[in-house]
């Protein structure tokens, strides 16, 4: 096979932020596949409720407190991120240390606040279908948040180490901002499912 | 190589300030030697358990993948030799019940998805014209979590702990007060193993089908095997996560007490069937729609002509997709749901027959309109479409809610889904392997031997399973371990069992094949068939870096089109692993992607992920405590070494 | 929407000569409302698949075999004769055009034939209650007077000619009550009570079998479905109402002490003794049925024999445990049961 060169990509870089990068799209099928697990889980609690003579079944709806201030500070971790991932897009590197340091602390409240959830839900898991599907909703998002957190924090790490000098550092930290955009945003669709439907 | 040759290029790539070295002026010799050194797996078992070579382990995938084929097909094999006579009391209930849950189980989820991800791995690089897939050590940690899960539910049945309340495992009889001892445990954790195998593996393909194509593949150009396994990975995406879903709540109901599936608590048996079959309705597609992309590339290099109704045929690839999640509910007409919901479900899945309709006359049209080549390959697309049409149909018949509720649970669904899954997927793999061994061993296969296999198994396999459309209709349930004297089955039973024979000795013929021809096929040059496409262009067995310079295309079948001649492109490095990324759309170049090196962390976060899994079996703490290792494999996995890879 | 009778025949004769002929539990030989109207259905789709089939595998054939030119040989692959390709366009149009008429017709039959079986809901006289468990079927005639309530195990008497209803439940697992030559099936799920409409129209009778897979011997649980005269109907229910026969000889008086002070009264009932089990079939008219065990054994005397002997050699995993009974307490407790008439 003989070849003809028609395109020299030597000065091509060797990162980029967003679509350009096939981890953007890596993250994005994960995001994918993980939110489509929450529609279905979501969809089985709907089914559970539509069969049920009454919702919630032998409980009080959720204590609103826990949740809420999960949502709250979930939400308020938007700004910070966003910032992150502008500063990593800009390759700053003294502030994408500040940003991660804060990203990391953003992640651990709301999990001590989500440790207080739980029993917030006023019933346990093996009392009925109801208490099930609450447990399960409730442990899929906290297992997104802790290894989104535990994520978050290895890149933080990692952005004081020599291993911090690299384009692709920036382009993770990038990345590391998109999921942590779905984590809020499947809490907020989830909130409104475990703490407003009952209340309806 | 000699320094003179090497120093010239070199240097004018350092007065250009270029990082590293550049495969720019270099020639043929020196590319090859420094792309081997970069891209090359080491030998000996270290190499073996490192790897993340797209080929070696696309090669393992396959090689295990028949290899659980053989299984599942034995476990047959015994069930048929229960069944050839009446009240036979060869084998008894229990292990009768364990054999065919283990062959369905293991035939959809250990064989049939896993082969067809396994070609995918191994081809789609080298169609697209790239060096390796986007995530190489998630496909390491792809095949090993996927091993993990086939022998753990295998050691289990060897343990008398195998799965037996059928590949569904319906609730309650899979559930915690019916389903005893380990045994749906198992079942359902392999799924979860097989599951997350499947994502990883279609979350590769999407990113590099999506980035990583040859400069100047635009979307039209993509070869339709391509299109094909895209397809299929978006269906993984959407419907694996169904069937985890499911089989977590019922570890959750077996191991903590949930009630999901607990009607005397708010749950419900049917909730089961409503996700299982979320899932297991597209599963059927995942299996077939690469299947497609197999007959969409022996039919051009067969009729000597391109696939006829090129965009048709992607329309329906992507229609089949879409329309397969609408489905789910024609497996649940007898459990008594409102007739207006189910006539719904027979609509769509009348319909779906449609965008399948679509492609079996474009690939008609293909060989009316070129001159076919009767070679091995093609005989198993001829084998297909002969069978799978009959497939198809008997499936618009069951589609029918009042058909469907006299033969569903009979030997005539069993009769329907071994014509849509042997005839539709496993008569295209066979062909296949005739098609790609050559690329992938060096070697030819044997003629006169894929000719005994094509015969001995396309009238084996109607023999065995033709008259079982007779036996479901005239009153034959599935899943009985025997049958009344009285019923008047046996003589047609009996025949089934001995066609079996024959399709086993098809197989035993087609194995054959592949061993021998291993050892003294004819060898097979570059290009044996004079195909089209990509993979084509380079050695066979390909280099481990699968192209010498990376090519561009300008044409959907690029090697019939520039003849000897591939346009291709120079500027990546040659010490260290690159491929090129480009736009999704058009291919246009955008960055020289780094491409991860060997590693041993994708081995080792697959057994702290499957160590988990089997412990959690048997103690929720298992879940907890599990995640210490797995976190730390993970984090070794991504942690940059200081390899000129990560510091670009 | 029926084919007539000798289409029918000539439809059906050669998939029985390859058969067998086997009448004996299958919906190729309807004798009820439903099981015909879907038979029609089967063999309408089954003449324009295999029609459909036939077609395909002739343009295939002609495809393969057609006579090409040495031009044709010759020509480079991607040189295609556009006017050809045109052709194969229409073509292709035209086979998508006339699948999706086929199939927009076999989707009305089917809707109208689905339409025809739900017609009987709603107009039964008679209603009969079936409980699933594994691997027996547990059957009730209920009534409103408590004392008129026949409680009964495997085999569903039924009038000819009218429509019955089968209250259908599950005790445990998810089964599926399925008489092929009566009518489609319809599964037992616990917790979501179903129905099914029978309407037979010969006497006769028809055996079902469970056909949703419910553990170690599901393929052991056949029901058995007795289709009577109106007046033989009201004789047999008048029979089940009343009490069990009174053992008569000195053998089945002592077959019946036997079972009275062994374990069988902890699972089974026969009325107007003191077995009052009810985790087991009633048996107070065991005799009179087919068949024993869901119908794995015939009933006879040697059957019951083996079956009491030893339920696990004849139906293993069946929740009947063997109970260690000596040779002549076996032999009498056989004789009581043999009685139960």
């Amino acid at each position: 096979m003989k070849h003809r060169i028609i395109a020299d990509v030597s000065h091509l870089p060797t990162y980029d932020f967003g679509s350009g990068s096939p981890m953007w799209w890596g993250t994005l099928s994960f995001m994918t596949l993980e939110g489509m697990g929450f529609v279905l889980a979501i969809g089985s609690y709907f089914y559970l409720a539509y069969l049920a003579p009454g919702w919630p079944i032998a409980a009080p709806p959720p204590n609103l407190w826990p949740g809420t201030i999960v949502l709250g500070l979930l939400l308020a971790s938007v700004i910070p991120n966003h910032m992150a991932s502008t500063w990593a897009r800009n390759q700053d590197l003294p502030k994408v240390r500040l940003g991660m340091v804060i990203m990391s602390i953003a992640g651990i409240l709301p999990l001590i606040v989500r440790g207080f959830e739980f029993p917030g839900l006023q019933l346990s898991w093996d009392e009925n279908a109801y208490g099930s599907i609450l447990w399960f909703l409730l442990g899929l998002h906290t297992v997104h948040l802790i290894t989104d957190v535990g994520d978050t924090i290895v890149l933080t790490v990692l952005m004081f180490t020599r291993h911090a000098h690299s384009g692709k550092r920036f382009s993770d930290v990038s990345d590391n901002a998109f999921y942590w955009d779905f984590v809020v945003f499947s809490w907020a669709v989830l909130y409104l499912v475990i703490y407003w439907f009952p209340r309806l | 190589m000699s320094d003179a040759v090497l120093r010239q290029p070199i240097r004018r790539q350092k007065e250009e300030g270029l990082k590293g070295i550049r495969d720019i002026g270099l020639d043929d010799a020196a590319l090859h030697a420094f792309l081997s050194e970069t891209w090359k797996t080491p030998k000996g078992f270290s190499g073996w358990l490192t790897t993340v070579d797209h080929k070696l382990i696309g090669r393992r995938y396959i090689v295990t993948a028949f290899l659980f084929l053989i299984l599942a097909g034995l476990s047959a094999l015994v069930m048929r030799f229960q069944l050839a006579s009446p009240e036979s009391g060869r084998i008894g209930p229990d292990l009768y019940n364990q054999l065919f849950t283990m062959h369905g189980t293991t035939m959809m989820f250990l064989f049939a998805v896993p082969v067809m991800e396994a070609f995918a791995v191994y081809l789609v690089p080298l169609m697209i014209g790239t060096r390796n897939v986007a995530f190489p050590r998630l496909n390491a940690f792809s095949y090993w979590v996927y091993l993990g899960g086939g022998l753990m539910i295998w050691i289990a049945f060897a343990c008398n702990t195998g799965a037996d309340a059928g590949w569904f495992d319906y609730v309650p009889l899979g559930g915690p007060e019916y389903g005893i001892g380990k045994r749906s445990d198992f079942w359902a954790q392999m799924v979860t193993f097989t599951e997350v195998s499947a994502l990883a593996v279609a979350v590769e393909i999407i990113a590099t089908v999506f980035k990583q194509r040859a400069p100047g593949m635009t979307l039209d150009r993509i070869p339709l095997y391509v299109w094909a396994v895209l397809v299929t990975s978006f269906l993984i995406l959407f419907a694996m996560p169904a069937v985890m879903v499911s089989s977590t709540m019922l570890i959750l109901d077996r191991l903590v007490g949930t009630h999901f599936f607990n009607q005397a608590e708010g749950g419900d048996p049917l909730l089961w069937q409503h996700l299982f079959w979320f899932f297991g309705h597209p599963e059927v597609y995942i299996i077939f729609i690469p299947a497609t992309g197999f007959v969409s590339s022996i039919l051009p290099t067969f009729t000597r002509r391109p696939v006829f109704g090129y965009l048709a045929i992607v329309l329906s690839l992507i229609s089949i997709g879409f329309l397969s999640f609408g489905l789910w509910v024609h497996h649940m007409f007898a459990t008594g749901l409102p007739q207006l919901g189910s006539s719904f479900f027979t609509a769509s899945s009348m319909m779906i027959a449609i965008p399948s309709g679509i492609q079996i006359f474009c690939w008609i049209a293909t060989l009316w309109g070129g001159r076919p080549i009767f070679a091995t390959p093609l005989l198993f697309v001829l084998g297909f479409i002969f069978t799978f049409v009959i497939g198809g149909l008997t499936g618009v018949m069951v589609a029918s809610v009042p058909l469907d509720l006299q033969v569903h649970d009979t030997y005539f669904v069993v009769a329907h889904f071994h014509y849509v899954l042997v005839g539709g997927a496993v008569f295209p793999l066979i062909g296949a392997v005739y098609y790609w061994f050559p690329k992938i061993t060096g070697r030819m296969m044997s003629e006169r031997l894929g000719r005994w296999s094509f015969w001995l198994i396309v009238i084996g396999f109607n023999a065995t399973f033709f008259p079982m459309h007779i036996l479901g209709l005239q009153g034959m349930p599935r899943r009985v371990y025997t049958y009344p004297l009285e019923s008047g089955w046996g003589g047609m039973n009996l025949f089934v069992s001995l066609s079996a024979l024959v399709l086993l000795a098809g197989f035993a013929v087609f194995f054959l094949n592949v061993l021998a021809s291993l050892r003294n096929g004819r060898i097979a040059g570059d290009n044996p068939w004079n195909a089209s496409t990509l993979e084509w262009a380079t050695t066979s067995p390909p280099q481990p870096y699968n192209f010498a310079r990376l090519p561009a295309v300008t044409h959907g079948e690029p090697l019939w089109a520039e003849g000897d001649t591939l346009p291709a492109i120079e500027g990546l490095r040659v010490d260290a692993r690159e491929v090129i990324a480009g736009t999704v759309a058009d291919a246009t170049p955008q960055i020289r992607e780094p491409s991860a090196d060997n590693s041993i962390w994708p081995l080792l976060a697959a057994l702290a992920v499957g160590a988990t899994f089997l412990a959690s079996i048997f103690t929720p703490w298992a879940v907890v405590w599990g995640a210490i290792p797995v976190a730390i494999t993970l984090i070794g996995w991504f942690w940059p070494k200081g390899t000129p890879e990560d510091e670009e | 929407m029926k084919p007539s009778r000798s289409l029918r025949f000539v439809c059906t004769a050669p998939v029985l000569l390859v058969a067998g002929c086997s009448e004996w539990q299958s919906a190729l030989h309807p004798y009820g409302e439903n099981a015909r109207t879907t038979l029609s259905l089967i063999l309408s789709f089954a003449i324009i698949c295999t029609i459909v089939w036939i077609l395909v595998m002739l343009a295939l054939a002609g495809a393969l075999l057609r006579r090409r030119s040495n031009a044709e040989g010759l020509r480079p692959p991607l040189e295609t004769d556009p006017r050809r390709e045109r052709g194969f366009t229409r073509m292709v149009g035209s086979a998508v055009a006339a699948t999706v008429l086929i199939l927009v017709g076999l989707t009305i039959a089917s809707f109208f034939a689905g339409k025809s079986n739900a017609a009987l809901t709603g107009k039964e006289m008679l209603t009969v209650r079936v409980t699933g468990h594994q691997w027996w079927w547990e059957v009730r005639y209920q009534d409103a007077s408590p004392s008129h309530t026949i409680i009964s195990a495997n085999e569903i008497h039924v009038p000819v000619g009218e429509p019955v209803k089968i209250e259908l439940d599950s005790g445990d697992v998810i089964h599926s009550f399925w008489v092929p030559s009566l009518a489609g099936k319809r599964d037992l799920i616990p917790g979501r009570p179903s129905e099914i409409t029978l309407l037979v129209d010969k006497p006769g009778v028809y055996r079902g079998q469970c056909a949703e897979f419910c553990g170690y011997q599901h393929a052991h649980m056949a029901i058995t479905v007795v289709a009577q005269r109106p007046d033989a109907f009201d004789a047999w229910r008048k029979a089940q109402l009343a009490d069990a026969v009174p053992p008569a000889g000195a053998q089945q008086r002592r077959g019946q002490q036997v079972f009275l002070s062994t374990g069988c009264v902890l699972c089974h009932t026969i009325r107007g003794t003191p077995a009052g089990g009810t985790s087991g079939p009633d048996l107070t008219h065991v005799a009179s049925r087919q068949g024993l065990a869901a119908d794995t054994l015939p009933m006879t005397r040697g059957a019951l024999g083996a079956w009491i002997a030893d339920p696990q050699s004849v139906k293993p995993g069946a929740k009947m445990p063997r109970v260690d009974l000596g040779p002549d307490d076996l032999n009498a407790v056989v004789a009581y049961v043999g009685s139960l008439k």
